[in-house]
């Protein structure tokens, strides 16, 4: 049984039923790394808030997800409070507004410790600055009695990592984690998590456009165009033959350091233009 | 540079408050007993003159400032301890159960629909005009602005990241409220309650001034003002002092109301 079985997913928006994601189906084993990557707009963070149950209420799913063969769509909200955080847990776009502004970090990790809190010994204080040293915080005791104000994007992000990880989950989903920071940065959580995860055995979906990023913490890709999966497979075959034109333009994009000396930079649009769309 | 309003309001504040506590434990003379020297102009040793009880009139502004605070401090209060939650709850409702939504809001729309004097009226005629029905009529009749406030603080909260985030964790809908969405939105309920007590220390005098407030005799400003109009046309003074006290009390809580929403409103913030 695969940690993660999702089939024929699709969810429509408000009462014209517009869809954003359309009959998308992948399975993910335990400790598997799946990337999801495709265009803005593509359906990817509605595809990470179904798994998570935490789509809006105009929202209508169907189709079915199941984690550990427990069928999750249809699961009332508290049941489905249970899971998130601990089961499941998930990394947001935007370090800058995933903590809650008028709440000590340390506190905010706290809490999801002591929301699942399966074991209540110990100090939660201290497995809290263990973690936030863990994810990279040289000085975990001062970040933990910081307001997220007074921290950098990329200490907030850790601090994310972290509230993520804290509870050992078997998935996290990560939704474009490193697309607000600056590259170094970037680099620098990218490898945090990559470490974490193997440390935790945690699965992760890692939802990006950025076929590069995608590469160094993922082995599996899924390409996803216009709510649809167009093309899946190990992340090196992708490179190596892309078949649908989208990701033949996404892998040229990827690898801007084999473009010809003198040639133009690569666009996707090179490669693939929607029906209907002018150049 | 924009923090003197704040800072004025605090110093109007802070010196009605020490009137209050100072009447407490000392007033220049006897605030309530009646003497023979009535309707004496400003002078020595009654620095404001007399009424026409002939008690000083700082003894009696002194202890007016405790009721005006104690009628503030009450009202406001049981304004957002109703009005607040009730917004919360509004505002946390959603789409799914919104009939929640619209059966809090139209009961609090009829309640800000009734007039507040009738109200008073009605309160005095049942249990008799006294400081705590005057207390009671003011509270109610402004539990729908915090309920509104409120609200519409909330539904703001409830759409930022970090409520998706907190549910991401496993938060339930309660906890949030609690953890994430009274927090959020204390600054707002702050500066409603300011401004909310600035209205109350108005009300409270004019429904002394009624006579549905606080009975004849209790010095409260309202009062004060009252007894002065029956001596308006010889003694027109008498009328400035408790008028004087209460425009400084009401302009140092709108103060401190719109202080507190420049600090901390975050768009106001970021342009400075
Ligand atoms: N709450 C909503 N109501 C209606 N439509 C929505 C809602 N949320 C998303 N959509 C639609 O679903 C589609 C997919 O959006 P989604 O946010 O998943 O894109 P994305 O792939 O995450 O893009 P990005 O890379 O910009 O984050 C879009 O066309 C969007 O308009
Ligand atoms: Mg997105």
């Amino acid at each position: 049984m695969s940690l993660l079985e999702v089939s024929g997913l699709t969810v429509r928006f408000g009462r014209r039923q517009v869809v954003a994601i359309d009959d998308v189906s992948f399975t993910l084993g335990e400790q598997e790394r799946l990337g999801i990557i495709g265009e803005s707009g593509s359906g990817k963070t509605v595809t990470a808030l179904a798994l998570m149950g935490l789509l809006p209420e105009n929202a209508a799913v169907t189709g079915s997800v199941r984690v550990r063969g427990q069928e999750t769509l249809g699961l009332g909200e508290a049941e489905y409070a249970k899971l998130r955080g601990d089961t499941l847990s998930m990394v947001f776009q935007e370090p800058m507004t995933a903590l809650d502004p008028t709440m000590r970090v340390g506190r905010q990790v706290a809490e999801v410790l002591l929301l699942h809190a399966r074991n209540t010994s110990g100090n939660s204080r201290q497995r809290v600055i263990e973690m936030l040293r863990r994810v990279g915080l040289a000085d975990a005791e001062r970040i933990a009695d910081s307001y997220p104000h007074q921290l950098s994007g990329g200490q907030r992000q850790r601090v994310c990592v972290a509230m993520a990880l804290i509870n050992s989950p078997d998935l996290v989903i990560c939704d474009e984690p490193t697309t607000a920071l600056d590259v170094t940065v970037q680099a620098r959580v990218l490898k945090v998590l990559d470490e974490m995860l193997d440390a935790e055995h945690t699965a992760c979906l890692f939802i990006s456009h950025d076929l590069a990023v995608v590469s160094q913490v993922c082995s599996h890709v899924l390409v996803m165009l216009d709510g649809r999966i167009v093309e899946s497979g190990p992340i090196h075959r992708i490179f190596a033959t892309p078949s649908h034109p989208y990701t033949k333009g996404l892998v040229a994009t990827a690898q801007l350091d084999k473009v010809a000396p003198g040639s133009p930079l690569p666009t996707v649009a090179d490669f693939y233009t929607r029906a209907g769309a002018t150049r | 540079m924009r923090k003197i309003q704040l800072y004025t309001g605090l110093a109007l504040i802070a010196l009605v408050i020490a009137a209050g506590l100072v009447s407490l434990v000392w007033t220049p003379f006897d605030p309530i007993r009646v003497t023979a020297d009535r309707l004496l102009d400003p002078g020595w040793p009654h620095l404001l003159g007399t009424d026409a009880m002939g008690i000083d009139i700082i003894s009696r502004l002194l202890i007016g400032a405790r009721y005006c605070l104690i009628v503030g401090i009450i009202s406001v209060s049981l304004a957002a301890i109703a009005g607040v939650p009730m917004g919360v709850l509004a505002g946390l409702s959603g789409a799914r159960s919104g009939w929640v939504d619209e059966v809090v809001m139209r009961v609090n729309d009829v309640v800000y629909a009734f007039p507040a004097l009738l109200l008073a009226m009605l309160l005095a005629a049942v249990a008799g005009a006294s400081t705590v029905t005057a207390m009671v009529a003011i509270g109610v009749a402004t539990i729908p602005a915090f309920a509104r406030v409120a609200r519409a603080a909330t539904l703001e909260v409830a759409a930022s990241d970090f409520v998706l985030a907190a549910r991401a964790a496993g938060t339930t809908k309660w906890s949030i409220a609690v953890r994430h969405v009274f927090p959020n939105i204390a600054p707002v309920v702050g500066v409603q309650a300011s401004v909310g007590f600035a209205m109350a220390i108005l009300a409270e005098a004019a429904l002394s001034y009624l006579g549905l407030g606080t009975p004849r005799g209790t010095p409260t400003w309202g009062g004060m003002l009252r007894d002065a109009q029956d001596v308006w046309y010889t003694q027109p003074v008498q009328a400035l002092w408790p008028g004087l006290a209460i425009a400084l009390a009401v302009l140092g809580f709108n103060l401190l109301g719109d202080g507190l929403r420049d600090v901390l409103d975050p768009r106001l913030r970021e342009v400075r």
